[in-house]
């Protein structure tokens, strides 16, 4: 018997195969490459969209009017004051209400005053208005010129698109927010250490597992629904109030923080657990001392992943009375409010033309939001690792 | 000779399935027993059964009875908190917090209340530390992460952060499976040190580090103890047949 022959490399069947072997890698590559850029190419095209639409948003065109210092600054004096100023149409070309603007402002003691524009002019300023008002606005160009819109991010829902501001919707959300985290991360947790370190094996904690797996799979409006139910319903709570919102986000919220900690707590090395039961660790030690410090990065993302998803939620908040107009930022969790996502929705439903760019505005007020949070949620994980890395 | 911990008739089962059968060995602060025997054989589960680690284990099943001194350990009164706390355990793969070298040999002493303040701790630290022979290595580190040190180093630190705690009897289940020579040499030679102060039973599979570092050996196979009695008597004249072939090398 001859002895067995080494692997023959050089046949052109094995270079064959070698070759497409190399092929498929190279193509397995360039997919995941194409797949990348794509996203990227997503989220640019996203984000150019919108601060082209909603700078707008921020903005406003206010015009000079020259009134009499001298005398009080009354409406039909601001007026009269423009009509000299820009002729008999003077008093069509300032907004609602700029005579209030203008009598702050000479108390204020400002050299040159400025109010804001009507609408129309406001829109052929931006380069979108009508015919009729891009000549007048040729005409006034001067005397125009677009300013931060304070008010914007200082007020709350109007029906009149120049004096909408976001703050009510932006102080509902993070109102809401905090009650959704101060219910949904503790519970959240409590339950997935309990499920992984304590229940063991037996029907009753597959039960629950199965449920709660199923739990993160429910549309949100259903929770909407239950909210609805339970919170308005039968516990009477008040409608349209962050409490309400942010207890029905924290069921919808609960079930994501409790997978996402589970698997973190089960990535913990079972020989961690071994030696601190082995030095006289009682269970409760093991998973305070041990366990939860070392899950906890994990429990943090999966956390902002699920907070980040509340942010967005509309549905479920449409069901509990979250889309009443409300025209005053909310003063406490029991107070009625709104929250940008529902502001969004109910903005970009009016006709009115200076809306969509207010809708714009807001969308980009709410990517803030959500690029701030994820941020504090990136910066508290860096922190506690690098405390943890550094020392006693 | 009084016996630290006896061990009457342990028989152990995992879901129905035996995997310990009526064994009986002592262990005393004057002998360092070692457990050899092929894997599988269930010495390793024995050792578990004396501080009831297996008790992490829900489907095992653990008969028979282990006393420490005059306590029997698997008696419903025993808090297994503090009898893990007088009965210290190695394991195979050193398993350091991934928390600093001082917290990592701290952390039994500030569980348990044995020091009060901050230099207390401070002491315990040291003492453990120096009795491993690590104290000069890591003195000026024990900032840095327990895990940041070599196997050899790693393992001296878990035998420091056992004996921080101050136990009477230290268990060691193959500490010297993942290191180098050098690493096993300086264990073995804490093992010697830490003869007579503490009852230590240490699992191996390894016949020259049994013959060198014990002088009681129990050789189980198959669940069972086959033979237990003088290092000296079991590596040089054996009375079984099984134990001769395997310490020889012919089986298993």
């Amino acid at each position: 018997m001859s002895p067995p022959l080494p692997t023959d490399w050089r046949t052109p069947a094995m270079r064959a195969r070698l070759h497409r072997r190399q092929v498929a890698e190279t193509r397995f590559r360039r997919l995941g490459m194409a797949a990348v850029m794509l996203s990227a190419g997503f989220l640019g095209f996203l984000l150019v969209a919108m601060v082209g639409q909603g700078l707008g948003g921020f903005t406003r065109t206010t015009i000079i009017v020259p009134v009499d210092r001298t005398a009080p600054v009354t409406e039909a004096a601001v007026e009269a004051a423009a009509v000299h100023a820009y002729g008999p149409d003077g008093a069509a070309l300032l907004a609602d209400q700029a005579w209030r603007t203008a009598r702050e402002r000479v108390a204020a003691g400002r050299q040159v005053i400025r109010v804001a524009a009507a609408d129309p002019i406001d829109a052929a300023f931006a380069g979108n208005g009508t015919a009729v008002a891009e000549r007048r606005v040729a005409a006034l160009r001067p005397a125009l010129r677009s300013e931060f819109a304070w008010p914007f991010l200082t007020g709350a829902d109007a029906t009149d698109p120049v004096r909408v501001g976001i703050w009510g919707a932006l102080k509902g959300s993070l109102l809401t927010m905090a009650v959704t985290l101060a219910l949904a991360f503790p519970v959240g947790v409590g339950a997935a250490l309990w499920l992984e370190e304590f229940a063991g094996r037996n029907r009753w904690a597959d039960m629950v597992e199965v449920s709660i797996n199923n739990l993160a799979a429910v549309p949100s409006i259903i929770f909407g629904l239950l909210g609805l139910a339970l919170f308005l319903g039968t516990l009477g709570l008040p409608r349209s109030a962050p409490l309400v919102g942010g207890l029905t986000l924290a069921l919808m919220t609960m079930p994501v923080i409790v997978i996402a900690s589970r698997s973190a707590i089960r990535a913990v090395a079972p020989s961690v657990r071994e030696a601190a039961l082995a030095v006289g660790a009682s269970r409760m030690q093991v998973v305070f001392d041990h366990v939860l410090p070392q899950a906890l990065p994990g429990i943090m993302t999966g956390t902002a992943i699920g907070m980040a998803r509340a942010l967005g939620e509309t549905a479920p908040l449409l069901l509990i009375g979250m889309r009443a107009f409300i025209a005053a930022p909310p003063g406490g969790i029991a107070d009625p409010a709104t929250v940008l996502p529902v502001q969004i929705f109910l903005w970009s439903d009016e006709v009115g033309h200076g809306f969509v760019e207010k809708t714009s505005a807001a969308i980009l007020v709410l990517l803030a939001v959500l690029l701030c949070m994820n941020g504090v949620a990136v910066w508290l994980r860096g922190r506690y690792e690098a405390r943890r890395e550094g020392g006693r | 000779m009084t016996a630290k911990m006896q061990a009457r008739h342990v028989s152990v089962s995992y879901g129905g399935v035996a995997a310990l059968d009526g064994v009986s060995i002592d262990l005393s602060t004057e002998h360092v027993t070692a457990f050899i025997g092929p894997s599988g054989c269930g010495k390793s589960t024995f050792l578990r059964t004396l501080n009831r680690m297996n008790d992490t284990i829900p489907s095992a099943r653990v008969t028979g009875e282990v006393w420490l001194d005059d306590e029997d350990v698997y008696a419903p009164a025993m808090d297994v908190v503090e009898l893990r706390a007088r009965v210290g355990m190695v394991f195979q793969k050193p398993n350091p917090f991934p928390k600093s070298i001082w917290e990592n040999v701290a952390y039994g002493p500030r569980i348990h209340g044995l020091g009060r303040t901050r230099g207390d701790l401070d002491e315990a630290v040291e003492r453990a530390l120096r009795r491993t022979g690590l104290w000069d290595e890591v003195k000026d580190r024990l900032k840095d992460l327990g895990t940041s040190l070599s196997g050899g180093q790693q393992q001296r630190l878990c035998i420091a952060r056992a004996l921080a705690v101050e136990p009477e009897v230290i268990l060691m289940d193959e500490p010297c499976s993942s290191l180098d020579p050098v690493a096993t040499a300086r264990i073995e030679e804490l093992i010697h040190s830490l003869r007579g102060r503490y009852a230590i039973g240490i699992v191996t599979h390894n016949m020259q580090q049994a013959a060198r570092v014990s002088q009681r050996t129990a050789f189980f196979n198959e669940g069972r103890l086959v033979e237990y009695g003088d290092t000296s008597a079991i590596f040089t004249n054996p009375r079984e047949a099984r134990t001769r072939d395997y310490i020889t090398g012919r089986y298993g």
